[in-house]
Formats: C-alpha cells, structure tokens, sequence
C-alpha cells in the first residue's frame, strides 16, 4: 500500500500518462466523506484479459521492466479502497483509452490519508510526456480547473526550479481557497 | 495566500525573470531528476521532490532543471535521485529524503562537492535496455 491518497492518485495517473495518452484527465473531489476520483486517458486501453490481469500484483506489463514480475500500481489501490470501504472500477477498451474510478470514505480509520495535493499536481504536471493534462479539484461544490498546456503557457516552461516554485505557488493558494469554510 | 490565477502567475514569472540570480547563470545546465516509479512513490519520492522545489527556491537557484523518471531498478534505495551538474560527474544518490535533498542542493549544486553517503553509482543493470 502507498502511505496517502495522493500517492495512489499519482501513481495510476502516470500509468495514464504511460499509456501513449494524448490527453489526460484527473477529476479529484471531496464530497462530504468521499474522496472520489477520476483519471480517464485516451491511450492504447487494455482488452478484457489484460484488465483481469493488471489487478493481479504478480502481473506487470511485457517488456515494461524486463525481467521483473510485479505491478503494484492497481493492486494497491485495489486494496486501499478495499479496506477503507470504498470502491473502485476500471473501464478500457484497446485503442480508446483507460478510466480508473475509485472512492475512498475518509472517515473510515483504514482510509489513507488525503496527503499533500499540492505537492503531487505539482509532481503530475511535471510528469514527462508531450500530452495535455487537465485537472479538475472539488471540495463540496467549490471547484478549480486547470490544464498543462495553460500552465506552460503562463510560466514560459515547466521544468525550471523557477517555474517550479510559481507553480506550487499557484496551487497552495487554489487549494487553500478550496479548504475556506463557506 | 490571495488565489493565483493564470494571468498573476504570468506575471509573478515576469517579475522573476527580471529579478534573476546572476550567480544563478552557472546552473543553466544543471538536473535534478527524481525517480518517481511505484517503488519511489511508496519510498517518500514526492516529498523528495517538493523538497528539491523549495531548497532551489530558498536557494534562487532558479534555472535548475527539475525532472522526474520511472522505476531506475534500484527500488531497494528509494527514493533515488540523479544529479547532473557542470563540471561534476553525473551522480545517482540513493536514500535521498527531504534533509537529505536540501544537503544536495547546497552541496552538490552549490558547493561542488559530492554527498559521499548516498552515492548508488547508476542504474541496474537488469533496467538498463540495449
């Protein structure tokens, strides 16, 4: 299992990033206790077989790491939903992409915790990869969007310890007017 | 904190460039690459990484690269980071965790000196393709 939410988050969303994705999307909201998540990508998807398989952690993609037999990525969030009464589904189909689901309730004492979100969109819109990454954040019905392309755009690059610092900027303060009590 | 948008954000980077560290310059080609694979992810690799942000923010250091890679193949020193810098030999470390980012980036980038301790050496070779 990863120590926080956030980590599972960027863990199958680099899967989607993996997937020759030309467009990715995280939607991550919190409604009341839930945590619900969706990471859809328009990538290579997986037949019905290979799904089965990619929740087995002693399955990893061919030729992915050679010569290593686990993938760990599903199966922890399959067990992390698992044990903290959650859910979660996947949908694919080859050649049209991938959308993982999953719901966590956040009250219950197994659930992990939330972690650092500004921290891993920073980490996820740095991931490389020419596609465009669009996120979408809510919090009981106070919402932000932002994609990659906008963000390059306004900070002239992405990689720079320079930009790197504005962009944490910009979504401590997005985030904390999200956590602002109504 | 008043909220960000992308037009401040725009604006705060033009503000930066024209403040820029003159001593930031020899720095242009330095990277800092993250491994940030399951095994790195479980290891504490985010943390890492924002530590990385802010040690080169505190530091003005404003043109380093900061990148991040999948699995290395060497999951048993999670989280692994490689350092490429100019003049110094491009060095994997291992074990690297927040203090240990920050003694990286004041050492190794600034100091030119390597942080003996966390030096792996390179990737696994069972990693490596031909």
């Amino acid at each position: 299992m990863l120590p926080t939410a956030c980590d599972t988050i960027s863990d199958i969303v680099q899967n989607a990033f993996e997937s020759g994705a030309s467009e990715v999307s995280l939607d991550m909201a919190r409604r009341g206790n839930w945590l619900e998540v969706v990471v859809r990508d328009n990538g290579k998807g997986m037949d019905e077989a290979t799904q089965r398989r990619a929740l087995d952690p002693f399955w990893t993609e061919p030729g992915k790491h050679p010569g290593r037999k686990v993938g760990l990525g599903l199966p922890f969030l399959k067990q992390a939903a698992d044990q903290c009464g959650g859910s979660m589904s996947l949908e694919s189909a080859p050649g049209r992409g991938t959308t993982v689901s999953f719901r966590f309730d956040e009250s219950n004492v197994d659930a992990p915790p939330t972690g650092d979100v500004p921290a891993m969109l920073v980490q996820l819109m740095t991931w490389p990869g020419e596609g465009d990454f669009a996120v979408r954040r809510e919090v009981d019905g106070r919402t932000y969007e932002v994609r990659r392309s906008e963000l390059a755009e306004a900070l002239g690059g992405l990689h720079t310890g320079g930009a790197l610092s504005m962009m944490n900027e910009f979504f401590a303060s997005n985030e904390a007017e999200l956590e602002q009590p109504i | 904190m008043a909220k960000l948008t992308l037009s401040d954000l725009k604006k705060l980077r033009d503000q930066k460039t024209a403040e820029m560290n003159p001593r930031d310059t020899a720095n242009k080609t330095a990277q800092v690459i993250v491994g940030m694979g399951t095994c790195g992810i479980a290891a504490g690799a985010k943390g890492t990484f924002d530590a990385f942000i802010a040690a080169l923010g505190e530091k003005k250091l404003d043109s380093v690269v900061v990148r991040q890679t999948g699995c290395m193949g060497l999951c048993h020193s999670e989280p692994t980071v490689e350092v490429v810098a100019p003049d110094m030999p491009a060095v994997i470390y291992g074990k690297v965790d927040a203090a240990t980012a920050r003694t990286i980036v004041e050492q190794h980038i600034l100091g030119k000196q390597l942080v003996g301790d966390h030096i792996i050496d390179k990737p696994s070779t069972d990693i490596l393709r031909s």
